[in-house]
């Protein structure tokens, strides 16, 4: 069970303190599938970050599994069981998507367990094992690669920041089951970040941040009907609508 | 003959265990301690300087020359000439380096001279590989000179790796293509401490239709110094590529110093350098799948010089 207990957390912004999160409060039950959406700006990535140890609260207190992790390392947390997937992942010269992979299930996994986890995510394993994490990945690729390192993990909870984020359209339907699958397995918490009603039509719980705060947390029948036609739960379509308005 | 200090080196810079398969020619401390020829490649010592000359007969494929030198007495000083002279269409494996150990008060210093005459439509991997260890105070100094002569249609590959233990290294490479020649270097090095490596390399493309593609991958750690000097000249039409990727480190410095020289409308050069440090989101990357910042900045490097 993951717990933020009346978290802040502000940064410098020229001359003055701005508050990003404002005295949140969350818990997120064991082996639920919990999706946060809100308005940009809302403080959603920040807050994930704030769980993995990436930041650290202005003001408030983790725990985790009933352990204060407030002072806790990324590294330790990712050790206690808590596992993020970045929108944006980072890339590796010389690192290949087999290294990785072995590097988040810490073990010497064999090269048929790493190429299920790239099934998983809808990438041909043959095609993908032996390529470097490099620039020469598409952002899609990239992304489906981030959350098979998640995968191979297999954490208590896992965290994902907009995981449909540069993401094609074909690749989103597969990331959809992806999540599905993850659900149905049930055993560990879920947290995704994520604006697409797909994403949201599945989930057991939605919470809404916004202004850096929880201003709805429920279960979905109860939240997603609120939510549908506002910005905050966009369907696959009218996001392609909104990229081509830009 | 060879102990198990110079074991220990030939392990490090020629994945040796045991005596190679196929023509080698092993020195340890100044001094002849193996060789083998075989029917196609001969190995004869040089009778004016210290050196041997390799001949390799036209047509040899798939065979493979071991020359690799191991210092393990404090304070001897040498400079080695080797040529190679491979007739056409060869396609064979060089494998050279150079391990010293040290542990003496005297400096240890190996300068290679190595040149390479590769006949028509031959192909050539060369592969070098230094290391040094031992705790004295004396340096351990190591200034290869590689100078390769590529006939039309030949190509050669060379992989220079320099990953531990040299103080001082000056690396001048100097390469002449003719036409429908390729060269490929892959240079990986690593500096610690208040190492001084300096790579200087020329490469001249002489003939239409010839390429070269230099990349350096380096890592600087600590106080040390790195230059890499790379300069690419186009006399035909033909292409040539040069870059120098390096990761800095605590109070390292790096020069990258990468020159082109197109003497032809057609010649096609481009150069490339970047120097940084590790990105932070890859290691923060690395962490949230349990690393520490120690692990994950090896790993990183490690990848990267692989």
């Amino acid at each position: 069970m993951l717990e933020l207990k009346d978290i802040s957390f502000n940064v410098q912004d020229e001359d003055k303190e701005k508050e990003i999160i404002r005295h949140l409060n969350l818990t997120i039950d064991d082996g639920k599938f919990v999706v946060v959406t809100g308005p940009n700006g809302g403080g959603k990535s920040t807050m994930a970050k704030l769980i993995a140890g990436i930041e650290t609260p202005s003001e408030g207190k983790v725990f985790f599994n009933g352990e204060d992790i407030t002072e806790k390392s990324i590294t330790e947390r990712a050790k206690m069981g808590i596992s993020f997937a970045f929108q944006q992942p980072a890339r590796f010269k010389g690192i290949t998507v087999l290294d990785l992979l072995r590097i988040a299930a810490s073990k010497q996994l064999t090269v048929s367990a790493s190429c299920e986890f790239l099934s998983e995510v809808g990438l041909c394993a043959r095609d993908y094992i032996n390529r470097e994490v490099n620039a020469s990945l598409s952002g899609g690729e990239l992304k489906r690669i981030e959350i098979a390192t998640v995968l191979a993990r297999g954490t208590q909870l896992a965290i994902f920041d907009e995981p449909e984020a540069g993401i094609d359209l074909w690749s989103f339907q597969n990331l959809i089951r992806v999540f599905e699958r993850m659900r149905h397995a049930n055993t560990r918490s879920i947290l995704i970040i994520s604006h697409q009603e797909r994403i949201l039509e599945i989930a057991d719980e939605i919470v809404v941040l916004a202004n850096g705060q929880v201003s709805k947390h429920g279960p979905r029948e109860e939240i997603l009907p609120e939510l549908l036609g506002t910005n905050n739960a966009v369907g696959v379509c009218g996001c392609l609508k909104r990229r081509d308005d830009l | 003959m060879i102990d198990a200090i110079q074991k220990r080196l030939l392990a490090e810079i020629a994945d040796l265990h045991t005596v190679p398969t196929g023509a080698y020619n092993i020195r340890a401390n100044s001094k002849m301690a193996a060789r083998n020829t075989t029917a196609n490649i001969d190995i004869i010592s040089k009778s004016d300087v210290s050196g041997i000359d390799i001949r390799i007969k036209p047509g040899t494929k798939k065979e493979s020359v071991h020359i690799p030198v191991v210092l393990s007495n404090s304070g001897i000083k040498e400079t080695v000439y080797n040529d190679f002279y491979i007739g056409e269409d060869c396609d064979v494996v060089i494998v050279a380096g150079c391990g010293i150990h040290n542990c003496g008060v005297q400096d240890s210093q190996h300068d290679g001279v190595h040149r390479f005459f590769v006949g028509k439509n031959s192909k050539v991997k060369y592969v070098e590989k230094h290391y040094g260890e031992g705790d004295g105070r004396a340096k351990r100094i190591l200034n290869p000179v590689t100078e390769a002569y590529l006939e039309e249609g030949s190509s050669m590959e060379m992989e220079m790796v320099q990953i531990k233990g040299v103080d001082s290294t000056v690396r001048t490479t100097k390469a002449e293509l003719a036409a429908n020649a390729s060269l490929i270097v892959r240079e990986r090095l690593m500096t610690h401490g208040s190492q001084t490596a300096k790579s200087i390399y020329e490469t001249y493309l002489n003939g239409d239709g010839a390429s070269a593609d230099v990349v350096s991958r380096s890592v600087a750690r600590e106080e040390s110094f790195q230059e890499f000097s790379s300069r690419i000249t186009g006399n035909a039409a033909c292409k040539g590529h040069t870059e120098c990727d390096a990761i800095i480190m605590d109070k390292a410095r790096v020069l990258a110093i990468p020159q082109l020289d197109a003497n032809n409308v057609d010649a096609a050069l481009v150069h490339e350098a970047a120097i940084g440090k590790i990105a932070g989101e890859q290691l923060i990357k690395l962490m949230t799948l349990g690393l520490t910042r120690e692990e994950a900045e090896e790993q990183i490097i490690n990848g990267f010089l692989k």
